[in-house]
């Protein structure tokens, strides 16, 4: 089976966000970035259907260069090879565009089965893999859980996450975009020689034209969507802050807690 | 019709998802902002009596598509019963609430009808040229505003909690079929069963102490300064999400909009940052403690008392001073 993975770079939230200059993003330089959480989900799932059924990986990202980054630790981890959506017209796309974008590069490949996670850890818009499927016209499902392979890949048994604490178990027909929700499986650690079979494994980049797509269809310029600004939330609501050393800080709190919440 | 905003309502089993009153409200003042007339959708199967109930809300119409096929929830059912209402009704905006099941097919039905897609929004404001709409983003640690550009429908889903349920407003609409082609939808999934995740061993919801740890406590073994202060509390142990699916706590003690809600007396969120997925599990608690040692965590935000500060290093001081305080 040869499977698909779309995966997105993003900024590691953990890091010191900083607002940029014009105040429509943030500043990406000197900003550490990863693998995008629930693609990294994704891609173990894909890892491990590729190993039962002997088949294996591609992995597609669109960004700018240093999202080869990301394909490199994808191919270290036992994708077979990479596709980079490398082009400036591909910068700042919503949903719709980038889905679009990735469709239909996936639609220059044989592929049996797309997987990609849930949301994105920066924008969140969460609806780029269901658009990928629409333009394959393919079946799709958002918080996948579990993939069950029937029928010797001809559909599949998936496991959705509902709220509450349920889930609800189907069957969709193959090919599918399967959209994988974190802590469906235990991804694994690139081992060395993962690392270095990496180096010769082949990153093939793709521009808006070696797709056929005009420039003003994908990216920005395709969007519906324009980020005017970002900002940190407001204070000055909120938490009444205790600024002081740990011990100090303590004793504080359980006074607070007593005497002015009464919880204690 | 520039002048209409759609809200398509979640239900199961004939009950409306508590969000979907939530999506009235935020469609109601869309309509008012835009000068537009508010109407409801409402898909499913022998549904008559719920879309008179819907009728009740302050509301200018409402569409109902009931047919066998859209008894369970399937995508291509959803998005093939609404995709061709919206191209031929051409509503200005379609509100949905924000829920797992909207996310689901949403996203597609933006694509199939050409609409814009705007998932998860807070509030909106008149900006020059149109409308500024507030999302959340990088783990809700930013708010963005965001515009839409071009002309065309609108799919817009609101945050849950954003907009108040009691805003529901009243009157007597109208109720009509949804005018779409019912005998050409079609199921795309076949569904085998629902089940609960964790059968809830643990139940979290009526506690009064809880202790609640994110994925900065940094690993299972680092467990155990924790365990001591809701020792001392008297409090159950919960944690957000990324806690649970490192496996160093059970899935029963997940809070959140995936796990259990709660409401205790006193929440002590240590090392979590405060994501929408977590706190709408949460946010119904009566004090909130946040520990966090990144001062724009939005759990800040939410929280009575906050102390920025590495868990590691204040759990442990919690801990005596409250013993302290109860032992004398």
């Amino acid at each position: 089976m040869r499977i698909a993975v779309c995966i997105k770079q993003v900024p590691d939230t953990e890091a010191r966000l900083r607002v940029r200059g014009d105040a429509r993003w943030i500043e990406e330089e000197d900003l550490p970035f990863k693998i995008n959480e629930s693609d990294e989900y994704a891609l173990e799932e894909a890892l491990t259907l590729a190993e039962a059924t002997g088949g294996e990986v591609i992995v597609f990202s669109l960004g700018p260069e240093r999202v080869k980054e990301a394909l490199r630790k994808a191919l270290a981890l036992g994708a077979a090879r990479a596709v980079h959506l490398s082009d400036a017209a591909f910068d700042g796309g919503d949903a719709l565009a980038t889905g679009k974008a990735l469709a239909t590069a996936l639609a220059q490949e044989e592929i049996d089965l797309v997987l990609t996670g849930s949301q994105s850890d920066d924008v969140g818009y969460a609806g780029t893999g269901s658009v990928v499927a629409g333009h394959l016209g393919w079946p799709h499902a958002w918080l996948v859980m579990g993939v069950e392979l029937e029928g010797d890949g001809a559909s599949a048994k998936v496991i959705r996450e509902m709220e509450s604490g349920m889930n609800e178990i189907f069957r969709v027909e193959l090919p599918a975009v399967l959209e994988i929700q974190a802590g469906i499986n235990h991804p694994r650690y690139a081992s060395l020689k993962g690392i270095m079979q990496a180096k010769k494994k082949p990153i093939e980049a793709k521009s808006a034209a070696d797709l056929g797509l005009d420039a003003s269809a994908v990216g920005a310029a395709g969007s519906r969507l324009e980020i005017v600004s970002v900002a940190f939330p407001e204070s000055g609501e909120g938490a009444e802050l205790i600024d002081a050393p740990p011990e100090e800080a303590a004793k504080l709190l359980v006074e607070k807690l007593q005497k002015e919440a009464r919880v204690l | 019709m520039a002048d209409t905003v759609w809200i398509v309502l979640q239900q199961r089993d004939g009950a409306l998802h508590r969000m979907s009153r939530e999506a009235i409200a935020a469609g109601r003042r869309l309509a008012e902002a835009t000068g537009a007339k508010a109407e409801a959708v409402l898909l499913g199967s022998g549904i008559g009596e719920l879309a008179q109930q819907v009728a009740g809300f302050g509301l200018a119409a409402v569409h109902v598509a009931d047919a066998p096929v859209l008894a369970d929830y399937t995508p291509g059912a959803y998005v093939g019963a609404l995709a061709p209402a919206i191209r031929d009704a051409a509503p200005a905006y379609v509100v949905f609430p924000h829920t797992y099941q909207t996310v689901d097919y949403f996203a597609r039905l933006a694509q199939e009808t050409g609409a814009a897609l705007l998932p998860e929004v807070t509030d909106f404001e008149s900006g020059d040229g149109g409308l500024l709409w507030h999302r959340p983003i990088l783990g809700a640690k930013l708010q963005s505003k965001v515009k839409v550009k071009g002309d065309g429908t609108v799919l817009v889903s609101v945050q849950s909690g954003a907009f108040s349920a009691d805003e529901t407003g009243s009157g007597s609409a109208a109720v009509g079929e949804l005018s779409t082609d019912l005998a050409a939808v079609t199921a795309d999934r076949e569904i085998l069963e629902v089940q609960e995740v964790a059968g809830e061993a643990v139940d979290l919801s009526k506690s009064e102490i809880i202790v609640a740890v994110g994925r900065g406590v940094g690993g299972k073994d680092k467990m155990g300064p924790v365990e001591e202060l809701a020792k001392a509390l008297g409090a159950d142990i919960g944690a957000s999400r990324p806690v649970i699916d490192s496996d160093w706590l059970p899935r029963d003690r997940q809070i959140g909009s995936s796990g259990q809600t709660v409401a205790p007396k006193l929440y002590i969120a240590l090392a979590i940052s405060g994501a929408i997925q977590h706190t709408v599990g949460m946010k119904g608690s009566q004090t909130v403690v946040a520990v966090n040692k990144d001062p724009n965590a939005p759990i800040f935000a939410l929280a009575d008392y906050g102390v920025i500060a590495d868990i590691h290093e204040f759990v442990p001081a919690f801990t005596e001073a409250v013993k302290e305080a109860k032992g004398s």
